[in-house]
């Protein structure tokens, strides 16, 4: 506790550059605001410019631009209360259901502005798919079945039930769910465990074939066994689908994806390929969270 | 040497724990006792309360009934032998039955007597007769034994509610009369029974033959009618107003009109009701339908509250998740939302119609306190309903009515108790689906 103070004045003091200097990073200090890294990607599956998000009065995101590539996984960490929930939520226009909340900026997915007020966010959210922190199985309709299959039926994805059990079978494989579940596919999706849950809702996540899967701490109520297995099934599912996944957890961060980006007080900090953010942060904040002197 | 030190610091700050332990335990116990006697006290009060109803009101279930012989004579019914149903309708019963009277009991001379006489056997009596008749014609001509209600005074007298010992002139029952009860009783033709016209006759001014189950059907219309209105309506708005309008100054102003209404005294309802159904609608008085919508504007405002305050406890996860999917916000609401609501709103509901099924101002001033002895078939037939019953029954001075009163109460509670187990049996059925 003591040593911790010290470390945070320490790294206000004229000695910070010393710490700074085991990782190589620290090129740019607390002040400066602009992101760092480079925020566009090759091939984009969505592409946001100069994202602002208002909740009321509270300014939460100032002036985001950032690329998620295909097939990456794309990190956001940062201290809590940074935005990344907020940014994340503006990528399926989450933030709609929120009264409060206002949204500006440009949003592209696969070249199609988002945000333009015609869009209907019913299909939008069938293609940017997205999955909770808290394990959310619907309740109603309750079976394992039906949770993984109302997605399909409310699109119209399915014409036949066979089709239908088609899509539930495969979504529950491709989310390492099948073995585990196959024998009681009429039970309540409540009464499986944290970790299965939360694996039912990316299966209900994947059965209407997104493009992109938003994961917001999807973790984070789930033991280390789980963990590892939705790690592991992230991986998987990257070779289909874009993944952004917010994660308070930098091992886990540096462990799934191909590019992190750091987020602090609703700022961009810095972006860049995972190895390159956690072994040489070029930003002073980013390296003053990775080593853990604050967040 | 430090060491003994914290050893007596220590011991020092157990004791001012020990020694706070015992008030706080004491006031623990202390408010322990305090909910005990709170939870007695009212037990107690319910228990005075069913008591002094089941006592007075269990008597109303059985009923005197009188055996007579009755000779269906011919010449009185139908004196030219053409069984048309018109005459035999229009025939008079109620000379058969003084007739077979007369013939029990053949020393009562003098008008008086005879109307003393005649007065033991309810009026009733010359109905029950004409319905057998008409049912089966083939009777006329023999002599049918039938049973029929006495009179109210000698059934409170059978029930010991008249005091054959008291001075005769503050008896409603004289001492011959006494006498021919006694008779009647010797010879086995009084008899006591269950009161199957107590469920199947309306409201009557004579109280031997005054019944529950126009008032009864008369609740059971308006209720449907409240049940039928208030709780689509109130759910909907209720969803409208948390799920789907914006957060403005009118959605407040709304908000706490509704808050309100719920506060307004339910006779305004019924004023309300005379001037904007009856007078300007002309929808029939006293009629079910008027009562029902009348009991809805003022239940509205109760299942709307319990309803947003089911809502609102429904976790937004629920709906993040089927919005999550691509539901829409209607199908997250209809699918998702509503359901899981749905206790909360059903317990909302069974208040609220548990006070419609109590109310009784509104309804007085939309004419269901009139007297009606048909029992309604629908909607639209003039009725009235339990606790109004109650209420004219409880104002009515024979004797007999005490019981009926009661008794009226008895079905009430039941009434109220079926509602309730009903809408406990469909909260079980969402609540598994949880
Ligand atoms: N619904 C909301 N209404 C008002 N402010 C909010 C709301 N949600 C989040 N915020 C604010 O926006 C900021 C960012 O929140 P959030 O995106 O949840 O952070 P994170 O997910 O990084 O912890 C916080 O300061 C938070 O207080
Ligand atoms: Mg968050």
């Amino acid at each position: 506790m003591e040593a911790q103070a010290s470390h945070l004045m320490a790294s206000g003091g004229p000695s910070h550059r010393a710490v700074g200097a085991d990782l190589g990073g620290g090129t740019y200090d607390r002040a400066h605001r602009g992101t760092v890294g480079e925020i566009r990607v090759e091939v984009p599956r969505m592409r946001c410019t100069k994202v602002n998000v208002h909740y009321g009065d509270k300014h939460a995101i100032h002036d985001v631009s950032l690329d998620v590539g295909k097939n990456e996984v794309l990190a956001m960490i940062g201290p809590s209360g940074c935005g990344k929930s907020t940014f994340l939520r503006c990528l399926n226009r989450m933030n709609d259901t929120v009264a409060s909340c206002r949204v500006t900026g440009e949003i592209l997915l696969d070249g199609k502005d988002i945000m333009a007020p015609e869009v209907d966010v019913v299909p939008l959210r069938a293609r940017v798919g997205m999955v909770f922190q808290k394990p959310n199985p619907l309740t109603f309709p309750k079976s394992i079945f039906e949770n993984v299959a109302f997605g399909p039926r409310i699109h119209g994805l399915v014409q036949t039930r066979a089709e239908l059990e088609e899509v539930v079978v495969t979504s529950l494989q491709k989310a390492n769910l099948w073995e585990e579940v196959k024998d009681r596919l009429n039970d309540p999706g409540t009464g499986l465990s944290g970790g299965q849950q939360q694996r039912l809702c990316i299966a209900r996540a994947i059965a209407i074939q997104p493009e992109v899967i938003l994961m917001d701490e999807p973790c984070s109520a789930l033991d280390p066994i789980s963990t590892a297995k939705i790690e592991q099934l992230i991986d998987e599912l990257r070779r289909q689908f874009s993944i952004c996944i917010v994660t308070h957890s930098m091992q886990q961060a540096a462990r799934v994806s191909q590019r992190t980006a750091y987020f602090h007080l609703g700022d961009l900090i810095e972006v860049g390929d995972t190895d390159q953010i956690f072994v040489k942060p070029q930003h002073q904040l980013t390296e003053d969270y990775i080593t853990g002197r604050f967040g | 040497m430090s060491e003994t030190n914290f050893a007596s610091a220590e011991d020092k700050m157990f004791a001012r724990v020990e020694a706070g332990m015992k008030r706080r335990r004491a006031a623990e116990k202390r408010f322990q006792w305090y909910g005990r006697c709170a939870v007695a006290l009212g037990l107690t009060f319910l228990v005075v309360l069913f008591v002094s109803i089941v006592s007075n009101g269990y008597t109303a279930f059985w009923q005197t009934r009188v055996t007579l012989d009755v000779t269906l004579d011919a010449s009185v019914i139908d004196p030219q032998g053409s069984r048309d149903p018109e005459v035999l309708r229009a025939a008079d019963y109620g000379g058969l039955i003084k007739a077979t009277l007369r013939d029990m009991f053949p020393d009562v001379t003098g008008r008086r007597d005879r109307f003393a006489l005649y007065g033991l056997i309810s009026n009733g009596a010359a109905f029950d007769l004409r319905d057998r008749v008409l049912a089966n014609p083939q009777l006329i001509g023999t002599t049918v034994s039938l049973s029929v209600a006495a009179d109210d005074d000698v059934d409170m007298l059978m029930k010991g509610h008249i005091d054959r010992d008291g001075a005769e002139a503050d008896r409603r029952i004289k001492d011959n009369q006494l006498g021919w009860i006694d008779q009647l009783q010797a010879d086995g033709r009084l008899e006591r029974v269950f009161n199957l016209d107590f469920f199947a006759n309306g409201d009557s001014r004579d109280p031997e033959l005054a019944g529950i189950r126009g008032a009864l059907m008369g609740s059971v219309f308006t209720l449907v009618v409240t049940l039928a209105l208030s709780f689509p309506l109130a759910v909907a708005a209720a969803v409208y107003l948390e799920e789907f309008a914006p957060k403005n100054r009118w959605t407040d102003l709304i908000e706490v009109n509704i808050n309100n209404l719920a506060a307004v005294p339910s006779i305004v309802f019924g004023l309300l009701g005379l001037a904007v159904f009856i007078n300007f609608f002309t929808l029939p008085r006293s009629a079910p339908l008027v009562g029902g919508l009348v009991l809805t504007l003022m239940t509205l405002p109760t299942i709307i509250i319990a309803s947003r305050a089911s809502l609102k406890s429904v976790p937004p996860s629920i709906r993040e998740g089927a919005l999550g999917v691509g539901a829409s916000p209607m199908q997250a609401v209809m699918y998702h939302v509503l359901p899981l609501a749905m206790p909360g709103m059903l317990t909302g509901t069974i208040i609220g119609m548990a006070q419609a099924l109590g109310e009784t101002a509104p309804l007085l001033m939309i004419g269901m306190v009139a007297f009606i002895a048909d029992v309604p078939n629908g909607v639209f037939d003039p009725s009235t309903v339990l606790p109004v019953q109650i209420y004219l029954w409880a104002d009515s001075p024979e004797r007999a009515y005490v019981e009926k009163t009661s008794a009226a109460i008895l079905v009430l509670l039941l009434f109220l108790a079926t509602m309730n187990a009903v809408a406990v049996l469909l909260r079980r059925r969402f609540e598994r689906r949880w």
